[in-house]
């Protein structure tokens, strides 16, 4: 078993950053991260779930997906890890363990392909993980107001909408600002007090 | 598994013999509860280094202060699998002590948010 640790380990907690291809995900958790985002990758072998040893299974081949990912210290017992989330399709899998455990998810839009960013929502919304909505501001792109994008993505009137700039700091924070304050604003006993 | 380990399979074996061949063959961790941002940290002061393999060893030297499961397998370059198995392995050993996460995600922690939202706000 794993300990529950003591009190002297810091806990970690995490955010997921999604979004379509090119929507700005690492860019933004670079933006914030404390060390340049790194990566790691999951090896996944077609025999899959089910299997314990390798026996019998050597000429099976191998994939990887890469995860990109940050790191902020945010104090002596708080690590928060940002994770860039992979492609979709045939990594869906890998949403299931990057979700569990999430404090919350940011999805980037980028206007120009705003449909990318369907299916992140729809994932966020079916296993529950509270996000927010972030319309990454790229040079150049016709800019649309608020309103408009939220009737485009068919989002809730609760659900957080902003515009940013993933490549700055600032810009990126507020966004983490917003999205934990609502995550905080959807617990009940939250609720119960405001 | 020792130093030279980079160099004794050549390319034809395919990228499913070294990251496997340093966990034997095994595909999963015996602590199936490990997950990606599992914090882990060496137990001990001194690494014995002569009875510990080379890779058990590379993570207890990362490890002297909270580092997580991605964190080790970026740094290491292999699989968060692979990783996952190595560290099972030493907490078995009793070589490190590792954290999860808050256990029930269900069971908001206010405290724990309040602290994570005043960290995000002083960025």
């Amino acid at each position: 078993m794993v300990s529950d640790g003591s009190d002297e380990m810091p806990r970690a907690v995490k955010i997921l950053i999604a979004g379509g291809f090119g929507a700005g995900k690492t860019t933004m958790v670079g933006a914030v991260s404390e060390i340049a985002p790194m990566s790691t990758e999951e090896l996944l072998t077609e025999a899959g779930v089910g299997v314990d040893d390798l026996a019998g299974i050597e000429n099976k081949r191998t994939t990887t997906v890469a995860l990109d990912f940050g790191r902020i210290t945010l104090n002596q017992q708080v690590i928060l890890y940002l994770f860039g989330t992979p492609g979709q399709g045939r990594f869906w899998f890998m949403w299931d363990e990057l979700a569990f455990g999430a404090l919350g998810a940011v999805v980037l839009a980028d206007t120009r392909r705003l449909e990318t960013c369907f299916p992140s929502i729809d994932f966020f919304e079916k296993r529950g993980v509270p996000f927010v909505i972030a319309v990454n501001c790229f040079d150049g792109a016709t800019r649309y107001d608020l309103k408009e994008v939220r009737e485009a993505l068919d989002v809730g009137p609760d659900v957080p909408l902003a515009m940013c700039d993933a490549r700055d700091r600032e810009s990126a924070k507020e966004v983490l600002v917003t999205l934990v304050e609502y995550v905080l604003s959807k617990q009940p006993l939250a609720r119960a007090t405001m | 598994m020792t130093a030279g380990r980079d160099n004794w399979v050549d390319d034809e074996a395919g990228p499913l013999v070294r990251p496997y061949a340093m966990t034997r063959g095994r595909t999963r961790p015996a602590n199936s509860d490990l997950n990606m941002i599992t914090l882990v940290v060496a137990a001990k002061d001194e690494i014995d280094t002569v009875t510990l393999d080379a890779d058990y060893v590379a993570i207890l030297e990362l490890c002297h202060q909270p580092l997580s499961i991605a964190e080790l397998a970026a740094r290491l370059d292999v699989p968060i699998v692979v990783v996952k198995i190595l560290v099972s392995d030493l907490i078995d050993l009793r070589e490190v002590i590792a954290r999860n996460p808050t256990r029930d995600v269900r069971v908001p922690d206010m405290k724990l948010l309040q602290a994570v939202l005043d960290g995000v706000r002083r960025l």
